[in-house]
């Protein structure tokens, strides 16, 4: 909400500067903005009186005038054609500033001295609509008396300081130029007071019988007030009512208009004007629209009606969207001779769906939104009224048209100051209360407040605890520590801590963490090569995404790493290893939420391998205690090289896939070849990792090392091998570790020759070499008859 | 001195005078050759080649006792003795010589084997925490240590849990589809990380303490302030007795917690549904103080949180008394926070993941 300070000061005698004004003001809840003046940055313009004009000796197209600028006469040369010797105009003296600093200074165009500067209106930031009686593009020609001198800046109110406050959607009230006054007198302890309307009434007959007015349903149109107006003389409004509009961002247009609009700022209640001799019937019905029902709105657009909206009717056809925007064809013109003002309560939700659905929110439908007080259409409609008197702009016909349903109550609140200062921690005597809420016209009857019908806010004791918290200042509350009677005692849990202890190994490992998006593309599913009935194609659907990237919600967390390995690679990062501990989300059937998982996702690109990352892996497992760890080879994830992938097991179960990307899906998302990635179900692991570490005594005896080399067929896994060592070896085989592949011409083709570290020790012993020997025969023979497996 | 000692310890008077006297002045004089050998020594090689020279098996030491034979049986222990302790005087000689030399190779060893101190180490591999997960943690840490715990929700919720249950009117602007993602008219990507708040009030009884991170979701196109997807922390004390001031005292202390000890904080009514009062919460500004600058845009503030004593609508709807109980709830925006504190000045760098910014923090 946009207001000049000065239209606040109309109700209340508040005299602090500006700066502590809005300082004070958001401290009490009605958040300044900004504030600025109006005119910023424009100095030394006065008015002056063009007393001669002749022509520029050298230039065709320049005149030469001599201006009285008050203090004394000067010389301006311009090429400007609409003036004319006695006229009155806005000087920019030497050294005066304009909009976008420009600084005017003495010269000579074409030889001929000139002292400053003739004013147009875009000059000084103003528009036709300010001063409707000016041009375009020409000198701004003043038609008031004034003596050349006077300071235009201020005669043109742009010395306006204008407040932009944010309102919170809980205060319609201070949507409005008296809501903010009654805010800031409260504020300021000073007086606040507001002119009961009271329109003279010189017009002739009744109201009621010149229109009638219906309501179909009081639930969404509570009230409806209606005046009319005859005799009505359609012209500019006068220069006050234009500048108070203009300060408040709104473009003045005609009297009736401006009138209308000027009430919408001062009291909050938006108001419309029909022209009552475009109302067919003598009738305004307010009803729903009719099915297919059509209206072409005072923005001359065409609107599809339907019937959860409701419209201003008059017997034959629409003539307004309720509480958003008037019809064109009933609209007030140059023409129009009798009005009918309309102030009325609409139901908030019917008029913001309405506004929703035609997409135009406006002043109106805005102030309608937020629940307007059903008490304030009679102040209203009279208000304006009033100002038609005042302005000259028609008779008001006695007689107000008000059909209305029961007004609410005023709401009762409980009041008792004990329980306020206990919930906020002060020490309020009950009279400071009650002091404080007097000007906020909360009145007190025995225990209870009573809310004024304009706050919608104040609903419990709850709402007047923050009223007494306003007004006796938030940070003038003593801060204390909590004393509550319980305790708690502040940790991580064990899925936190287990997150974090898998965090701290893909660090170790050089990883950095990623933060990507949650959504996705549905077209991602193709380009990560996956069947038409993979499960992942199952995705949570945003009902109204920002773009089809964005459009479902993630089953795989590959697509958006591989995107962050696509960014750093592009831009000649040379390689990368990242993680990300994030979800993925898998609708259910039959349930209301989704599935969310927990997912560690890794990737490294440019220089790592299959076996590095498989190493961040075996560390994870191996710092979480998770004891038997397989690799499962995979050959038929899409996603990954049918030779490099493979399962991620414990006990039979999965609980993730690594894999180098297969080379398709590398040209799919612009990524090195040798990506290499692994998605992993943390939830999974939540109940593998065993953080229970028992110590075990330190061997006493030493332990013997064999290594073995065996030629095996290429299809046989290092895997199985270690498997059947370990089943061979017998208890007192410690460790067996894999430490060499080699292929080459003398192996022979499709074979392979693997190493491995054998480790025994005895806890009771130390083993003689005969039992290590026996062993490891029995080991060779296992390998031999299970594999073919020959020693080297 | 340990020949004055043998002088004077001389005790054989008793054996033939000539030969005596010839070995006794033989084994004086391989002492002095050995002394003044020594002095001239510089390195190992010539210090073990007197050794065998003097004290070897072929040496000048046993030369002498291969003599003793033409003594007489009463002198030679006599004169054995005498043989020892010339050996042992000249070993021991020779050992401090030794000791020197080692400890003069030491040296040279050391000077030899110096490093260029200022070419740079050789780092593992190590990564780096997202700042975004930098700064939440960071403020976990405070809160942990006062006690709260880490609470979590479903970024997908139901309209009753992001909205209803928050006290939120029907007609709330937040609640439009042009604001908020829905997935069908009850759910919806959650717009706060309230929602756990009331998972939690509704699971458990009083006295709560808990810090609620997440990731939420809000309809606003990407650009340098904004993005759909953001982060949250939020806090919730619901206990008996639970004033304003204890939520004024609580954002002070998080304040100078996160921000230093010099950090005032100031709170500015506003309006939340579910919370009531409500504020807005400024913090000094963290690079001029408070006198006004650029960061602060000449405020002398920084707006971070918002908070307010949680709404007995809210508390009612989750089971709990507020005629009994009380509580305040405090929240802030992630990105805003790492943002701030690192300079940085375009909200996308977040999300983008690039190596050469995360490797920044």
């Amino acid at each position: 909400m946009k207001v000049s300070y000065s239209w606040i000061k109309e109700y209340t005698n508040i005299d602090a500067d500006i700066k502590s004004f809005c300082d004070e003001m958001t401290m009490s809840g009605s958040k300044v903005e900004e504030w600025k003046v109006l005119g910023e940055g424009i100095t030394g313009v006065v008015a002056g009186k063009i007393l001669s004009i002749e022509k520029h000796p050298d230039a065709d197209k320049l005149v030469v005038c001599k201006v009285d600028v008050g203090s004394g006469e000067i010389q301006i040369v311009t090429g400007a054609t609409n003036v004319n010797a006695g006229d009155l105009v806005p000087v920019a003296l030497h050294g005066a500033s304009l909009p976008g600093g420009i600084k005017i200074k003495k010269g000579k165009l074409r030889g001929a001295v000139s002292d400053g500067m003739l004013c147009s209106l875009s000059e000084l930031n103003l528009t036709l609509n300010d001063y409707p009686n000016a041009i375009v593009d020409g000198i701004f020609i003043l038609d008031r008396d004034i003596k050349p001198g006077t300071d235009m800046i201020h005669e043109l109110g742009l010395d306006e300081e204008i407040i932009e406050f944010e309102i919170t959607s809980n205060r319609p009230d201070c949507f409005s130029v008296i809501g903010l006054a009654r805010e800031a007198a409260a504020t300021f302890k000073k007086e606040f007071s507001v002119k009961e309307p009271k329109p003279l009434e010189k017009g002739t007959g009744n109201a009621a019988d010149m229109i009638s007015i219906e309501v179909y349903d009081k639930n969404l149109c509570p009230r409806y007030t209606g005046r009319v107006i005859t005799d009505v003389i359609i012209e500019p409004s006068p220069e006050w009512l234009r500048k108070k509009l203009r300060d408040a961002g709104i473009r003045p247009i005609n009297n009736i208009v401006d009138i209308t609009n000027y009430v919408l700022l001062e009291y909050g209640q938006p108001m419309h004007a029909f022209d009552l001799d475009n109302i067919r019937g003598g009738k305004i019905i307010v009803r729903s629209a009719g099915e297919g029902e059509e209206i072409e709105t005072l923005d001359d657009q065409p609107r599809k009606l339907d019937p959860s909206m409701l419209v201003i009717a008059d017997s034959e056809r629409p003539v307004a969207v309720a509480g958003v925007m008037g019809g064109a064809d009933s609209e007030v013109t140059g023409n129009t001779k009798t009005i009918l003002f309309e102030s009325a309560n609409f139901n908030m939700t019917s008029i913001r769906l309405t506004a929703q659905k035609l997409a135009m929110r406006t002043e109106s439908s805005g102030r309608f939104e937020k629940g307007l007080d059903m008490n304030s259409t009679l102040p209203a409609v009279n208000r304006a009224c009033e100002l038609v008197e005042e302005l000259g702009a028609g008779k008001v016909v006695p007689g107000v048209i008000d059909v209305c349903a029961n007004i609410p109550e005023k709401k009762k609140i409980p009041l008792r100051p004990e329980k306020i200062n206990a919930f906020l921690g002060t020490d309020i005597p009950r009279e400071e209360m009650i002091n404080i809420f007097k000007p906020l016209e909360i009145e007190i009857n025995g225990d209870y407040a009573i809310a004024p019908s304009f706050r919608p806010d104040l609903l419990s004791e709850a709402d007047l605890a923050e009223e007494v918290a306003r007004f006796h200042g938030y940070n003038n509350i003593k801060a204390t520590m909590l004393a509550g009677e319980g305790t708690t005692q502040g940790k991580r849990s064990y899925k936190q801590n287990l997150r974090n202890i898998v965090e701290n190994v893909c660090l170790s490992a050089g990883l950095y963490e990623i933060y990507t998006y949650s959504f996705t593309s549905p077209a991602v599913f193709d380009r990560l090569r996956l069947p038409a009935e993979s499960i992942l194609r199952k995705t949570v659907i945003i009902r109204r995404p920002l773009g089809e990237d964005y459009s479902v919600m993630r089953t795989t967390t590959l697509p958006e790493m591989m995107k962050v390995i696509s960014h750093n690679s592009n831009r000649s990062v040379a390689k990368g290893g990242f993680y990300e501990m994030s979800f993925t989300y898998h609708p259910v059937d039959k349930e209301e939420l989704p599935e969310q998982r927990t997912v560690l996702t890794m990737g490294l690109y440019g220089g790592g391998d299959f076996y590095d990352m498989k190493g961040i892996i075996m560390n994870i497992a191996d710092t979480l205690g998770i004891a038997e760890t397989e690799y499962i080879p995979v050959i038929d994830n899409p996603v990954f090289h049918p030779g490099r992938c493979a399962a991620v097991t414990v006990d039979g179960k999965s609980i993730g896939t690594i894999g180098q990307v297969h080379p398709e899906i590398a040209d799919n998302f612009e990524i090195p070849g040798d990506t290499v990635l692994c998605e992993m179900d943390i939830d999974a692991i939540y109940g593998l990792a065993n953080l229970n570490r028992k110590y075990s005594e330190l061997p006493r005896y030493p332990s013997v090392s064999r290594d073995i080399a065996v030629v095996v067929d290429d299809e046989v896994s290092a895997g199985n091998i270690i498997k059947l060592i370990k089943a061979t070896a017998g208890s007192n085989l410690e460790d067996v570790e894999f430490f060499d592949v080699y292929k080459g011409e003398q192996i022979g083709a499709g074979k392979k020759s693997l190493a491995f570290s054998m480790t025994y020790r005895s806890a009771e012993r130390t083993l003689t070499e005969d039992e290590v020997g026996t062993s490891f025969d029995k080991v060779v023979k296992a390998l031999a008859d299970k594999t073919g497996a020959m020693l080297r | 001195m340990g020949w004055r000692f043998f002088v004077a310890k001389n005790p054989i008077n008793n054996i033939p005078i000539e030969r005596g006297i010839r070995m006794e002045q033989r084994l004086k004089e391989i002492l002095e050759i050995a002394e003044s050998e020594l002095g001239g020594i510089t390195d190992m090689k010539a210090l073990e080649e007197m050794r065998v020279r003097f004290t070897g098996k072929k040496g000048m030491l046993t030369e002498v006792l291969r003599g003793m034979g033409q003594l007489s049986p009463e002198e030679r222990p006599a004169m054995g003795k005498l043989v020892n302790e010339v050996r042992s005087e000249i070993e021991g000689l020779m050992t401090s010589v030794r000791e020197k030399l080692e400890k003069e190779a030491l040296s040279a060893r050391l000077v030899k084997e110096k490093l260029d101190v200022t070419i740079p180490g050789k780092r593992p591999a190590l990564g780096r925490k997202h700042p975004l997960t930098q700064a939440i943690e960071e403020m976990e840490e405070i809160f942990i240590g006062l006690g709260y715990d880490i609470a979590e929700g479903p970024e997908i919720e139901t309209v009753y849990n992001n909205f209803d249950a928050l006290n939120t009117e029907e007609n709330h602007p937040s609640r439009d589809e042009q604001d908020t993602f829905y997935i069908t008219d009850n759910t919806l990507l959650r717009t706060q990380t309230s929602p756990v708040q009331i998972r939690v009030m509704k699971s458990s009884e009083p006295p709560i303490k808990i810090i609620c991170p997440g990731r939420v979701y809000r309809a606003d196109t990407v650009d340098a302030t904004h993005s759909p997807v953001f982060h949250q922390i939020e806090g919730l004390v619901i206990d008996k007795g639970v004033t304003m001031g204890d939520l004024i005292g609580t954002l002070k202390l998080f304040a100078k917690n996160l921000f230093g000890e010099e950090t005032d904080i100031r709170l500015r009514p506003h309006h939340f549904p579910f919370t009531e009062p409500s504020a807005e919460v400024d913090v000094s500004c963290w690079v001029c103080g408070g006198k006004g600058c650029r960061v602060c845009g000449g405020e002398g503030w920084i707006e971070i949180l918002g908070a307010g004593m949680v709404h007995p609508n809210v508390m009612k709807a989750c089971g709990i008394d507020p005629e009994i109980y009380s509580g305040f709830a405090f929240g802030m925006g992630v990105e805003r926070a790492a943002m701030g504190r690192h300079n940085i000045s375009d909200l996308r760098l977040l999300f983008e993941n690039d190596l050469r910014f995360l490797r920044q923090f």
